[in-house]
């Protein structure tokens, strides 16, 4: 109990509202920046209650109030543009002591402190076409760099069809093909010189399972350039990603940043055909595909892909010459390819392609319809003046696309587009609100339970108080211990569980008056009570838990919250109440050497 | 202090036929009433758009909902949350992308009413994600009624278990059909509290069954009825306090737990009730009238139930 106490203690000081810097350059925050940050607030008249470096170098400043938080927050942000991520959250107010022994109190859900609560849809469909449409580019080059003609290669459903132009290379085709990747099925066709490659059950699962793994970690990424305090991103079901940010309130920009699928391609552009004989004609010449450049006009790019942003392995922005620029740098791979282009094609242009993907409803005939809209446009075109592998620059952008792009690119590319399929928003001061009512009602309901034990069986009344409250501690305790996120729902639970706590003592007092009442002595009464009570108790319980565990198994969220508070709630509370409240009988009648009459 | 100073006398199951037809005519009831109304499902499960603001001063309803259909927000459902200031504007469930449209433009409505505004909560559900939630709301309901048949029927000899279970399926649908009727707001945390109701209310059929047990054994003269009725009369005290108590706390939780949890105080409360009623008139009438003896406990269970439990 001594322990409980201990681990529930954080919770009773509460929280204030907080502001977490990071540096965006990782480095560590020390004693000296406090003073600089203070002497910042200090000097625009922001009230705050304190600062400090926490172990992991993260710099809090502690405020009384919301608006001063944001305040302060938006002071920074305007001016050390960009320097740190800066997360609103909440610092506990515990003292020193307590948060050296490695003590937190219960993390608090989304409802409770405000933020956004986010789950998106990964379309493993889109991953799975994807990876089609790399195979396609990768036959072809397979097959050229093997010196190998081929008429055609199409893509339908799953299966990718290579028709050659000489059926005597069949053999040579298959075995370049399965040089190039070891795992592919293909077979020859039914007709000479036709290939069937075919993605097998187990890789279209590979690929999906990739494409979510993967996106988590974009978002992850993307999250944390975000700076926001104790983000969850986890998988929820087969193709859900659940995101929950604490503290956010911005949500429009944030679903921006997070949902848009951004890449990068660098192709060369075609000086042989003629860009406007192209858009004329809407058909572009064989081995090229026709683009629009930022100003509108038409360009030529050779259907050949350099590199694609799946290479990248960092992006920045870093204006040069003072043109924002992104400088890029690429894989070992891709840079291997930008240096045997560069090489081959001095003095020749290239073309950055950028491409977003949104999806958008519109309107069509009356009926909603959902279109994916891709934007795919040349951000610039640029002369190769030198050679150059791994590490380039980008220019042609504005310094806000150019700060976004490095952003995008650098958080990773998600690897299959995702939606939005559910979103709550919770506001801070309703988050507040949920809270005092919360637990207003918790109070209430435990003082007026408190009155009428104390009323109706007295001595054992105080008992039965004093095991409830134990009962609070103990689930309190538990949450803190187990980090579970203490949600409305959950606190409901906790009102809940305290009402029927108390059922387990009224049954064993009810049993021992009984007992009384048949004329047994008070002691034999009160270890009669206990013992008869004990299966009714246990029984009842279980069916309880029952429900508990199942909704726990199938809820979501703040319900899955009020599962884990109502489960933990009938352990604690059939413990407290069989052994707690024995304990402490025991202790009132138990050393007494006679016992007359007991107060019940 | 003691309500019940001496046992009292209450022939229960005597008139328990009327208490059957009453039992019918809730479940009856609770079916007409979700086939006529309906129930007033929350966005959870339909999906759906759902935007809190609170305003410095109570807003125009009329105002706000002209405000609404000027932006071509159509089919918006505007009232007023717990005081005359908080506003819930829901809407018909959009595609997820576009949420984020539907969202601003609904804030733009609103602060034209009053740019004072504080957007509280907005919440959008996709109507796929509605269904999922829906089903497996349905799961864990199913899944629970299952398990918790299974436990019964293991701890008790079936003529009670059929009680009890009829008892259980009972009360959720009478909770549901109160929904139906009032047209509160049926979302998440209401299925989650018809559970809880589903686990607690077999508390009280337990305690009396229990007492059944013991009685059946030690009034070998009596007739069924008379040492059912002897065990309701003898426990019933505690089924009263238990149910009472929680009671006490649940309306807590609905006066002074805010709008959002409401709904769920008032299905915990429905439950309560329903469920101290049906563990008397449902679970146990029936037990007799499945022709419950001293017989279906022979050989007699031991004395000490403690050392009965597996």
């Amino acid at each position: 109990m001594l322990i409980a106490g201990l681990l529930a203690l954080p919770n009773l000081y509460g929280e204030s509202e907080a502001l977490q810097l990071s540096r965006r350059d990782r480095a560590l925050f020390d004693a000296a920046s406090v003073t600089e940050f203070e002497g910042v607030l200090n000097g625009a008249h922001i009230p705050f209650d304190e600062s400090f470096v926490d172990d992991d170098g993260h710099l809090w400043i502690r405020f009384s109030d919301v608006s001063n938080q944001l305040a302060a927050r938006d002071l920074i942000q305007s001016r050390y543009e960009g320097q740190f991520a800066i997360a609103t959250t909440f610092a506990s107010r515990a003292p020193e002591w307590i948060n050296r022994l490695g003590l937190e109190p219960m993390s608090l859900g989304l409802d409770l402190r405000g933020g956004i609560y986010i789950v998106y849809e990964v379309d493993v469909n889109g991953a799975v076409q994807q990876l089609l449409q790399r195979m396609e580019r990768d036959f072809r080059k397979a097959l050229r760099d093997a010196k190998l003609q081929y008429e055609d290669v199409t893509v339908s459903g799953t299966v990718t069809q290579i028709r050659l132009r000489n059926a005597a290379q069949t053999e040579a085709a298959l075995a370049a093909l399965r040089k190039y990747d070891s795992t592919l099925s293909i077979e020859p066709g039914a007709e000479a010189g036709l290939l069937v490659a075919q993605l097998t059950s187990d890789q279209i699962k590979q690929r999906e399972d990739f494409s979510i793994q993967q996106n988590i970690t974009a978002l992850n990424n993307r999250v944390n350039a975000l700076g926001v305090a104790e983000p969850v991103i986890q998988r929820q079901g087969l193709n859900r990603i659940a995101v929950q940010l604490p503290g956010i309130q911005d949500a429009s920009e944030v679903v921006r940043l997070l949902g848009k699928v951004a890449t990068l391609e660098f192709r060369l552009v075609d000086t042989v055909n003629s860009p406007l004989e192209a858009q004329r004609s809407g058909r572009a010449p064989l081995g090229t595909k026709l683009y629009k450049e930022r100003n509108g006009s038409p360009v030529l790019l050779q259907r050949e892909v350099i590199a694609t942003g799946e290479q990248l392995i960092d992006a920045s922005f870093a204006p040069s010459q003072g043109e924002p620029a992104v400088s890029v740098k690429l894989d070992s791979r891709g840079g291997e390819e930008m240096l045997r282009t560069t090489r081959e094609n001095l003095g020749r242009p290239m073309a950055v392609v950028f491409i977003e993907k949104e999806r958008e409803q519109v309107d069509r005939d009356g009926q909603k319809v959902v279109i994916d809209r891709s934007k795919e446009e040349v951000i610039s075109v640029a002369t190769i003046r030198g050679v150059f592998s791994n590490n380039f620059q980008i220019t042609g952008l504005s310094a806000m696309e150019g700060s976004e792009l490095a952003k995008l690119l650098r958080a990773g590319a998600l690897a299959a587009p995702i939606y939005i399929v559910e979103q709550r928003l919770i506001g801070p001061s309703l988050g507040r609100d949920n809270i005092e009512r919360g637990f207003k009602a918790l109070l209430m309901g435990m003082a007026a339970l408190f009155a009428f034990m104390l009323v109706y069986y007295r001595v054992f009344g105080i008992v039965a108080s004093v095991v409830l409250i134990a009962n609070v501690i103990l689930i309190t305790a538990l949450l803190s211990l187990f980090k579970a996120a203490l949600t409305l729902p959950g606190i409901a639970g906790i009102v809940l569980t305290v009402g029927m706590a108390v059922d387990a003592n009224i049954l064993i007092y009810e049993r021992i008056r009984e007992e009384l009442r048949n004329g047994n002595s008070p002691l034999a009464s009160i270890n009669a009570g206990f013992e008869r009570a004990f299966s009714a108790i246990v029984d009842s319980n279980v069916t309880t838990l029952i429900a508990g565990i199942m909704l726990f198994a199938f809820g979501t969220g703040p319900i899955k919250g009020f599962a884990v508070v109502l489960n933990l709630g009938i352990l604690t509370s059939m413990f407290t109440a069989l052994v707690g409240s024995r304990v402490l009988l025991h202790l009132i009648y138990g050393r007494r050497r006679r016992v007359e009459r007991l107060a019940i | 202090m003691e309500f019940f100073k001496r046992t009292p006398r209450i022939k229960f199951l005597e008139r328990r036929r009327y208490w059957y037809a009453v039992s019918v005519l809730l479940v009856v009831g609770s079916f007409v009433a979700v086939g006529v109304h309906g129930l007033n499902f929350g966005i959870d499960f339909t999906g759906g758009v759902v935007v809190e603001a609170h305003f410095p001063q109570a807003p125009n309803l009329e105002r706000l909902r002209d405000s609404l259909s000027d932006l071509g927000l159509i089919g918006a459902q505007v009232q007023s949350f717990g005081t005359a200031q908080d506003v819930l504007v829901r809407l018909p469930p959009v595609e997820a992308s576009a949420a984020r449209l539907v969202n601003e433009q609904v804030r733009t409505a609103l602060a034209a009413v009053d740019p004072g505004v504080d957007i509280r909560r907005t919440e959008s559900v996709g109507p796929q994600a509605g269904r999922e939630l829906a089903e497996k709301g349905a799961t864990a309901l199913l899944m629970s009624i299952l398990f918790i048949g299974i436990y019964v029927i293991m701890r008790f000899q079936w003529k009670f278990s059929v009680g009890a279970i009829v008892a259980v399926l009972h009360d959720p649908i009478v909770v549901v059909g109160a929904f139906a009727a009032t047209g509160i707001t049926f979302d998440l945390s209401v299925m989650a509290a018809i559970l809880a109701v589903i686990g607690y209310s077999l508390n009280d059929t337990v305690v009396v069954f229990d007492r059944v047990r013991e009685r059946l054994v030690q009034m070998r003269k009596a007739t069924s009825t008379e040492v059912m009725d002897t065990a309701i009369n003898e426990t019933l005290s505690r089924t009263l306090l238990t149910s009472g108590s929680t009671a006490l706390v649940v309306v807590a939780l609905v006066l002074f737990g805010g709008e959002a949890l409401r709904p769920f105080g008032l299905a915990l409360l429905i439950g309560i009730v329903v469920g101290t009623y049906s563990s008397i008139y449902v679970a146990g009438a029936l037990a007799l009238d499945l022709g419950l003896s001293q017989r279906d406990l022979m050989p007699p269970e031991k004395r000490n139930e403690a050392d009965a439990l597996p």
